[in-house]
């Protein structure tokens, strides 16, 4: 123990140096989203500009604040000023930047986010006053953004494994009841009580038990796990830890998509790092607790987060699900007891451990403490991931945290293919895993995404259940068959061909799946059909009554058209049709022929984006 | 005298293809050893077998039967569950297209299409000339710049029709 604590002193000067330093210090954000975005090419700008200039400065790459839209984000200090956080920052304004702030030393035209430092210097607020970040919360995210997610220092110096350090101090039970006390449940969606699964765990008896942590983030629009294990991956494994003393587990797994190969290389990068200091491996931090952690890829199946399915996929089997009793925390993994905890879930517990359970359940709502991190994406003005306190209202979210819709809001759809679209009239609903229950969605792991006028809800079921019926793993007959049959009678509704009865149909199929389904998966499935039809039945009805798509979405209810007056005969539509649709001479209005249009969007996409082309080609309904 | 120096030039050719065969088989057979023999092992050692092939190969898949003394019947019964498991050779590049749910309300699917049409080949499949292979995915987990499509380990984002066009030509 004395290891890690004359380290944390080293640590502490070490991030002071950091944050006021002697020499300017640049943070860029580099998760997966700040590359995407286009970090590593801001990066080579910057130290060419350091070049150029004949600058020293150090440079650190950090995770990701969860402002995604702001990305690629980088962060200067310079000697004497707080950490200042500059957005949406290409190799142009890298340049620019670098020569403002450290040459000129005149932040004047930089236009900063905000500091992260104590105090307000030149005007510059804090950069949490930004609309985004002020109504957050962040516990699990508190790291993410802020240090280097590859340098074990950084994370000791912000309080590292003194969760751990606590927890060690207590007996198994005691860390069991403080987890219980604090009222966290499980974020991977279904909110089962963690300190109660833990207990479980720990009273059955046997030599070997198992923690599992369940990092498969299969729901398509959801990417918390990713950003935390990217940003802060110690946080996870020092959870994981605790958990591990508290159930009486030796060995650990995290099972992790293989779609994420930057988190699992920060992964592995931070089990070395607790290898070497004695954080893994035989008598942790001096105590008689021996623990050791493996990482498993997954293989790409979404029903591999259920937890039997989990098990068996570990277990180098189809990833299939049982039937429940015996829950794992009896005969899990190996037959052996076993907990299967999200990453959010475990990422959590140090926070607990470290300020105790009353602290957290300061945050949340009665029977729902605490916070939760969400995705919000789709047609939202401010995209990301953000963490706030249970019980928040979904307006608040979107209208204060993402900025709201630039079209008209339809729905947002929460708990990904398993749960459901909630309407404009109920955004005032808490978030909470009761509440969303009872409007027919779920809390999920947590992704928020926002939909406007231009989204067809009917396109979206189908969307939802296409994906639900490729990833059924085929066990029970309810889902396998279920679903197709679901996605049969969705497709034939946007495509036109079905008349008004078949919605009692979809509705009666998708209760029957609902009701007899094996696991989960099954069980979830017709929630995006179910609460689109009883929150937007007219839309349904339009397309099987007048086979009419309000959003222009469903292809074969649509048409597209060229505007005469508007189009500048620039060709770039010509040039991208595949079918030889749109014809016409340069400088000309063109033609479209609607005999030959496959309504692929490609024109249409060519002349609202392109700056020469005049936003001339339409989308309308057939019937008008 | 030149049909000779060809005939020895092929021989040479099959030899050494021969010589990289059975090194490479070498070098798998150690891979495998790293790993303990019982069926845990599969989906780690079809993951080692496809980073170096690209795809699973059947001689791989016999190998494994042979270390996990388990039958091929059962590996394929397991490989084909995945999505990660492709049984055919992969093109120079791999194109992944993203229709997770931010993706597709913003037009991953017209992307998707666009490919299809521009490279003639369907999801799953490869070019005729060995040059592209196209997969759908279901979330690349960059859903806030979607949509995204990835080409290699590069990922692109707020990708359209236009933009498409550029990337493709960074790759022809």
């Amino acid at each position: 123990m004395n290891d890690i604590k004359s380290l944390r002193k080293k640590s502490t000067k070490e991030w002071q140096l950091l944050i006021q330093p002697d020499k300017p210090v640049i943070f860029i954000g580099t998760a997966s989203c700040g590359i995407a975005a286009g970090a590593r090419k801001v990066k080579k700008a910057i130290l060419e500009n350091l070049e150029k200039h004949m600058l020293d400065a150090k440079i650190v790459e950090v995770g990701c604040i969860g402002t995604c839209y702001l990305e690629p984000i980088v962060d200067i200090v310079i000697k004497g000023q707080p950490r200042i956080s500059f957005g949406n920052v290409d190799e142009k304004r890298a340049d620019f930047i670098i020569r403002k702030v450290l040459v000129e030393k005149d932040l004047s035209k930089t236009k900063p986010l905000g500091h992260l430092g104590p105090e307000s210097s030149n005007g510059i607020p804090h950069l949490f006053e930004q609309p985004m970040l002020k109504p957050q919360v962040r516990i699990v995210t508190k790291n993410c953004g802020i240090i280097d997610p590859e340098n074990f220092m950084h994370y000791l110096a912000n309080d590292g494994y003194t969760g751990l350090y606590n927890a060690l101090k207590s007996k198994p039970e005691e860390v069991i009841s403080e987890i219980e006390n604090s009222g966290l449940r499980g974020r991977g969606g279904a909110g089962f009580p963690t300190g109660r699964k833990w207990r479980a765990c720990r009273e059955t008896e046997s030599e070997d038990k198992y923690l599992i942590c369940n990092a498969d983030e299969g729901d398509p629009g959801a990417f918390m796990n990713r950003l935390l294990i990217e940003s802060d991956p110690h946080a996870l494994l020092e959870g994981i830890l605790i958990a591990a003393y508290a159930i009486g587990a030796t060995q650990g797994y995290i099972y992790i998509r293989a779609e994420y190969p930057l988190a699992i290389i920060r992964l592995k990068n931070a089990l070395k790092q607790m290898e070497e200091h004695g954080l893994i491996g035989d008598n942790i931090m001096g105590s008689d607790f021996s623990f050791s952690i493996k990482i498993k890829e997954g293989a790409g199946a979404f029903v591999c987060g259920e937890e039997t399915s989990l098990i068996h996929s570990l277990e180098g089997k189809r990833g299939m699900p049982r039937t429940r009793p015996p829950y794992p925390t009896q005969s899990g993994f190996m037959g052996k007891p076993t907990v299967i905890n999200n990453v959010e879930t475990l990422g959590t517990v140090p926070h607990i451990l470290r300020n105790s359970s009353s602290w957290y359940r300061q945050f949340g709502v009665k029977d729902n403490y605490g916070t939760k991190t969400f995705s919000l994406v789709g047609k939202i003005r401010r995209s990301g991931l953000i963490e706030v306190p249970l019980g928040t209202s979904l307006r608040k979210i979107i209208n204060d945290i993402g900025g709201g819709t630039q079209k008209e809001f339809k729905a947002v759809q929460t708990g990904g293919p398993s749960g459901g679209c909630i309407p404009a009239e109920l955004l005032d609903t808490k978030v909470t895993y009761e509440s969303l229950a009872k409007i027919g969605s779920i809390m999920g792991s947590g992704g928020l995404i926002v939909m406007d006028s231009d989204t067809c809800v009917v396109d979206v079921a189908r969307y939802f259940l296409d994906f639900i019926q490729k990833e059924s793993c085929g066990k029970c007959t309810p889902c396998r068959v279920g679903t197709r049959h679901m996605v049969e009678m969705l497709e034939q509704i946007c495509r036109g061909e079905a008349g008004p009865d078949i919605l009692d149909k979809l509705e009666s199929m998708a209760r029957l799946v609902q009701s007899t389904s094996l696991c989960g998966l099954g069980q979830t499935a017709p929630n995006p059909v179910l609460t689109t039809l009883r929150y937007f039945r007219p839309e349904y009805v339009e397309h099987v009554q007048n086979y009419y798509c309000p959003a222009l979405v469903c292809s074969e209810l649509i048409e597209y058209t060229v505007i005469k007056e508007k189009c500048t005969g620039c060709q770039r539509c010509v040039s991208v049709c595949p079918t030889e649709a749109i014809t016409g001479p340069r400088s000309e209005p063109h033609n479209l022929d609607p005999s030959k249009c496959i309504k692929c969007r490609a024109c249409y996409e060519v002349c609202r984006f392109d700056a020469i082309a005049g936003n001339a080609i339409i989308i309308t309904s057939k019937k008008e | 005298m030149k049909q000779i120096l060809r005939i020895a030039s092929s021989f040479v050719q099959e030899q050494n293809k021969y010589l990289n065969m059975t090194k490479n088989e070498a070098a798998f057979a150690e891979i495998m050893e790293g790993h303990p023999q019982d069926e845990s092992s599969l989906i780690p050692l079809l993951q080692k077998a496809q980073d170096e092939d690209g795809y699973i190969s059947s001689f791989k898949v016999e190998e494994i039967a042979d270390y996990l003394r388990i039958t091929e019947s059962e590996i394929y019964g397991v490989a084909s569950f995945y999505s990660q498991f492709r049984f055919t050779p992969p093109g120079e590049h791999s194109i992944s297209v993203c229709l997770g749910t931010a993706c597709h309300v913003s037009g991953g699917e017209t992307l998707l299409n666009t490919i299809e049409r521009d490279l003639d080949v369907s999801p799953g499949e490869c070019t005729s000339d060995g040059k592209f292979d196209l997969n759908r995915v279901a979330c690349l987990g960059c859903c806030a710049l979607a949509p995204v499509i990835k080409v290699d380990d590069e990922v692109y984002s707020k990708v359209n029709v236009i933009k498409l066009n550029d990337i493709m030509g960074l790759y022809e």
